[in-house]
């Protein structure tokens, strides 16, 4: 008799705890309609804010005057550990006639960068930064490599 | 050395069947090769392959400075990221002697749970979809994803973030961090009692756990498994516990034991430490001290000549740094020694004896993730 009662009650038990997930199951089936969780990607991309710190990619923040902060100092490209940035600088003659080192190409690859922000802790001058950018698909890997500094852009004035 | 033809020739005398189970198997959540002995129903042998996603980061750590090698450890398990980057950063700071500032820690603290939170979440979805029920999966990634998007906000990435440097962490919290955790906590809360509806009281589900893989205690400790593996076993295991880092002294939380052993076991130790991850974060989120973020350090680090040693837990249990410096900018030798690999060891004397049916079962509470183990 024993037995078959805790027969009898582990069938009720096993239905029971069947159906309290099956209650779980049935209110979300009710009330999703209200409680949207997934983006709509593409489609809110117009409203889509991403956080200020999101890393998309690097990018040389230049003003108005077209001059950026870069003194070509080398520190993110040593900082990098992955080999994604290369500067290549050249030397400005002043009209005193003194020699000045500065920035001639910033190249960034963007398809060897992780976004581990090591190069943007390491600038000294709040050169760079990261942008918030990050629809990087394109057909041609080559395009992938960027000149991060405008053509025509100088160093801002101050900034040693 | 392993060769195929010797499998094919034992199998042959035994009368076993052979199978392969991966690299490309959608139960052993990445390319993780079991070469499956069976008779019948009945596993005989099971032989893990690894390799197949190695890529040498300890090779590669040994060409990078002590900055850029902690990067690299995000890649090692994905899903605890920031433990590992804290185990590297703290096995530098404790080569360079410095004394990491009370809000950093707390801060580094604070994340780590929050990963661990992560982690098991999403452990708990897939080890219900590898059993064979598919709602709690996508339940488990709405709780994960509030937690994505805490650390997008404050850390800049939401899966390898490379938080911790050397002497602190990188930026200070964001203005709103504390209010979006408070309220992740009171909404998990909810959601956790929830899980427990849902999944632990089922009855296919305790049938498919309950006596199933069963790893006694010596098992567990001859095998070297750590982490909630291993407490599920009754092994006291816990590195937060046993040796407190940061300030992990400083809050109460139990270390949550099952002495059964079986798969069962195992998930109720990993849902009882998502609750003590909750409760460590309300004990801490409250008290972050005022002060710096990080502490001052040279821009190029030397470590002096010598080994040093640091471990921590994380999601899957202890994850320990051993780097040997020969006082130069890079390490000379970098060793990881990774909870996954351990814990992987123990699933051929879990599983003899078992049925096939029950190896995903198995392979699901030992969370393992595969570049852990591969590294």
């Amino acid at each position: 008799m024993a037995f078959l009662k805790k027969y009898f009650s582990n069938i009720f038990q096993a239905i029971r705890s069947l159906t309290t997930g099956m209650r779980i199951t049935a209110g979300y089936a009710l009330r999703h309609g209200k409680e949207k969780i997934t983006q709509q990607y593409p489609d809110n991309k117009k409203t889509l804010v991403l956080p200020e710190r999101f890393r998309g990619e690097v990018v040389l923040t230049h003003d108005e005057n077209n001059e950026h902060a870069c003194t070509g100092c080398t520190a993110c490209e040593l900082a990098c550990p992955n080999g994604t940035i290369k500067i290549i600088t050249k030397f400005d003659v002043s009209p005193e006639g003194k020699k000045k080192k500065a920035l001639d190409t910033f190249i960034y690859h963007l398809e060897l960068c992780t976004m581990c922000n090591l190069c943007i802790e390491a600038c000294p001058t709040n050169a760079i930064r990261m942008a918030q950018t990050f629809e990087h698909s394109v057909f041609d890997r080559n395009k992938l490599t960027k000149k991060l500094n405008n053509p025509g852009s100088k160093i801002r004035e101050g900034v040693e | 050395m392993y060769r195929e033809t010797a499998i094919v020739n034992e199998s042959e005398v035994t009368g076993d069947l052979v199978i392969n189970m991966g690299p490309q198997h959608p139960a052993t959540h990445g390319v993780l090769h079991l070469v499956v002995h069976i008779n019948g129903e009945t596993i005989r042998k099971v032989e893990p392959h690894l390799g197949y996603i190695h890529r040498s980061i300890e090779k590669m750590s040994e060409s990078l400075s002590y900055r850029q090698f902690i990067y690299v450890t995000s890649r090692m398990d994905y899903l605890s990221s920031h433990i590992n980057n804290h185990a590297c950063a703290m096995c530098v700071e404790k080569g360079l002697q410095v004394e990491v500032p009370p809000r950093a820690q707390y801060i580094r603290v604070i994340m780590d749970e929050l990963t661990r939170i992560a982690s098991h979440t999403l452990w708990w979805g897939a080890m219900a979809m590898d059993v064979g029920a598919l709602t709690p999966f996508f339940l488990a990634f709405r709780e994960r994803e509030m937690i994505n998007d805490i650390m997008e906000e404050t850390c800049g990435a939401r899966l390898t973030m490379n938080y911790m440097v050397p002497g602190g962490v990188m930026y200070d919290l964001h203005p709103l961090f504390q209010q979006r955790v408070k309220e992740f906590i009171k909404h998990f809360r909810s959601k956790i009692d929830e899980y427990d509806e849902l999944v632990t009281g089922n009855i296919i589900f305790q049938n498919r756990m309950k006596g199933v893989g069963i790893l006694t205690k010596e098992d567990a400790v001859s095998y070297g498994c750590s982490g909630p593996t291993a407490r599920g076993s009754g092994v006291s295991c816990d590195i937060r516990k046993l040796y407190p880092y940061e300030v992990y002294d400083k809050v109460q939380f139990d270390e949550p034991l099952e002495t059964a052993g079986d798969s069962f076991a195992r998930y109720l130790v990993r849902l009882q430490e998502l609750r003590q991850s909750m409760s460590i974060l309300e004990q801490l989120i409250d008290d972050i001290p005022e002060g710096d973020i990080q502490a001052k350090t040279k821009a190029v680090l030397k470590l002096p000549k010598g080994e040093f040693y640091t471990r921590a837990e994380t999601a899957r249990g202890e994850l320990g740094v051993y780097i040997v410096s020969e006082g130069g900018t890079t390490p000379y030798r970098i060793k990881y020694r990774s909870p996954g690999f351990s814990n992987l060891s123990a699933l051929d004397h879990m599983a003899r004896g078992g049925k096939i049916g029950d190896l995903v079962a198995m392979m699901g509470t030992l969370d393992l993730v595969i570049p852990d183990i591969d590294r």
